[in-house]
């Protein structure tokens, strides 16, 4: 009787009619961005619990048609001579009311920009596009695959300037707004930006966080500088996004230890009365 | 917490000199870094430690990690020249398989691994895994042929026989094994900088949890700032367990006046870069990183 009490009590506590709803459209991916979202773990349960619903998601949730939804996740590239991907990146764009492009197919196009069809059993499925060149998208997470972490700070901060307090909104809207700038920037980036942008332009200091950063290691350091082997970098875009000279918040990241907290924090809310 | 537009926010500052023996003998100046580093990881706040080592050149660091005391010692002492230090990152969380990440490096290296923690960008396992982040001070960096020129062209000494280079009063110290000391003007030495760090904004590693350099603490000791309640917590233990010799820096000479004087030059000479690429070209501008 205690127990139920004790439930019941939960229930009134925690109010679900200000969770957001949360939804995931698999377009041209590997699925590896999904699977970096469920590499949260708890932390996703956690979201999944308190602040999101997975409104849709063809692996995880049996709906069959985009519904409304206040953020999109949106992972791999459209298949132009897909009619029916075509259609969903349209809609799920009317739908949302933020687009974020998960993953580095989603924001620069990645290894698809390599496709050139002729493979069973859609012979004639050849050309694939970042969804920035269909629709306007607000925010990008590069990376292939897109880090847990980063995908579990977007899903707080966007929960954050939904719902949050003005407090909390103007903290979201700082902490969004460079991944905002890179949907804004354009869809393609591959090493070749790093070289324009940051080596060209000398502003590199050589701390070597794009070689870290790079999912098939064509990134070396020569004479301190890096040095990339185009013929294996896939396009991601993960080294730019990185370097901390293609862009660097200052605000943001000097508060790097309370913004943690306010993480951690929002995973932990609540845990003890569970 | 103090927050100063120059020297970041720090909890408190200190003179401090570690009290082992053996990493005293071979310290830049107080053995501060190295002392911090090999305590976390005695005391497995740390499983191991990014820093930098010897490489395959005399005085070329190679980033490597550390797993142990010894290693740790092998990489005293200041370069000045570049060591991709961040380049090991992920490779530390994924391929060494460390739950708990110890780094240390300059001023844009805690940077970026503050940046990569808070957008980890293709950084999956780093941004939990960081647990303890030492950043020195830094005034600027060299490419290896530079140090090297400036070595061997302009301190006329065989870059293997030095045993200890230092930049300080306004001088390049190169020191070699034999006993010998050669000075280099430090005016000679800035064509040779690194030009990405000319718009740097940050003199002591503002970002780092600890960050250290012997600016403003007498010789043989250093400067210390503790800026994060990580940091605290692990100076605090230390000095409780007797690894460090502390002093109030009201106390000592030259004190934190030079360290702001120094923050304020590097800082304010940087800001003028960045407005000096705002108009490099006729109507066209130098990419701004902060912008």
């Amino acid at each position: 009787m205690e127990l139920l009490e004790k439930v019941e009590a939960i229930k009134e506590a925690k109010s679900v009619a200000n969770k957001i709803k949360l939804g995931h459209v698999h377009l041209s991916g590997c699925t590896g961005c999904l699977v970096s979202v469920a590499d949260n773990y708890q932390g996703f349960l956690k979201i999944l619990d308190d602040y999101a619903d997975l409104v849709y998601c063809l692996t995880l949730a049996d709906v069959r048609h985009i519904p409304e939804m206040d953020v999109a996740l949106v992972e791999g590239s459209v298949c132009i001579q897909d009619r029916e991907s075509v259609e969903d990146i349209k809609e799920t764009r009317k739908k949302s009311r933020i687009v974020v492009a998960l993953g580095s197919c989603a924001s620069y196009g990645n290894i698809t920009r390599f496709c050139r069809g002729g493979q069973h059993n859609q012979p004639q499925h050849e050309s694939y596009l970042p969804i920035g060149d269909l629709i306007d998208v607000d925010v990008y997470i590069p990376g292939c695959p897109p880090s847990p972490e980063l995908i579990r700070n977007v899903a707080i901060m966007a929960y954050l300037l939904l719902e949050g307090n003005e407090e909390q909104k103007a903290l979201a809207g700082r902490y969004l707004k460079p991944l905002m700038d890179l949907a804004k920037r354009g869809t393609t980036r591959c090493f070749c930006d790093l070289m324009n942008d940051v080596i060209n332009q000398g502003l590199c200091i050589g701390c070597g966080i794009c070689a870290a950063s790079c999912p098939v290691r064509a990134i070396a350091h020569e004479f301190g500088k890096p040095q990339g082997d185009l013929n294996l970098c896939i396009k991601c875009g993960s080294c730019y996004g990185a370097c901390p000279r293609s862009f660097f918040n200052p605000d943001v990241i000097s508060e790097f230890e309370s913004i943690n907290e306010i993480i951690a924090g929002a995973l932990k809310e609540g845990e003890k009365d569970d | 917490m103090i927050e100063d537009p120059y020297l970041g926010k720090y909890v408190t500052c200190v003179s401090a000199r570690s009290t082992d023996k053996e990493i005293l003998k071979k310290a830049q100046d107080g053995g501060i870094a190295t002392a911090l580093m090999v305590y976390a990881l005695e005391q497995g706040i740390i499983d191991g430690a990014i820093v930098a080592g010897k490489g395959d050149l005399p005085w070329k660091p190679r980033p490597f990690v550390a797993m142990s005391r010894e290693d740790i010692l092998k990489a005293q002492r200041a370069k000045y020249n570049i060591s991709p230090q961040v380049s090991w990152l992920k490779e530390a969380t994924r391929s060494f398989g460390l739950d708990k990440v110890g780094v240390t490096g300059v001023c844009c290296q805690m940077q970026a691994v503050r940046k990569a923690q808070l957008y980890p960008i293709n950084m999956r396992d780093v941004p939990g895994k960081v647990a303890f982040a030492v950043g020195l001070f830094c005034m600027v960096n060299f490419p290896y042929d530079s140090i090297q020129a400036l070595v061997e062209d302009h301190a006329n000494k065989s870059f293997s026989s030095v045993k200890k280079m230092e930049f300080g009063k306004g001088k390049f110290f190169v020191h070699t094994e034999r006993g010998n000391v050669s000075t280099v003007p430090l005016k000679e030495t800035h064509k040779y900088e690194q030009s990405g760090c000319h718009v740097c904004l940050d003199y002591v590693s503002n970002l780092a949890d600890i960050s250290t350099g012997s600016v403003g603490s007498p010789d043989g000791w250093s400067t210390v700032f503790i800026r994060t309640k990580v940091g605290n917590e692990i100076w605090s233990k230390a000095v409780a367990e007797g690894l460090f010799e502390t002093k109030p820096i009201e106390e000592v000479k030259p004190g934190l006046g030079l360290v702001m004087k120094l923050a304020k030059e590097k800082i304010d000479k940087n800001r003028k870069t960045l407005e000096e690429r705002r108009n490099f070209g006729v109507n066209k501008a130098l990419r701004d990183p902060y912008a």
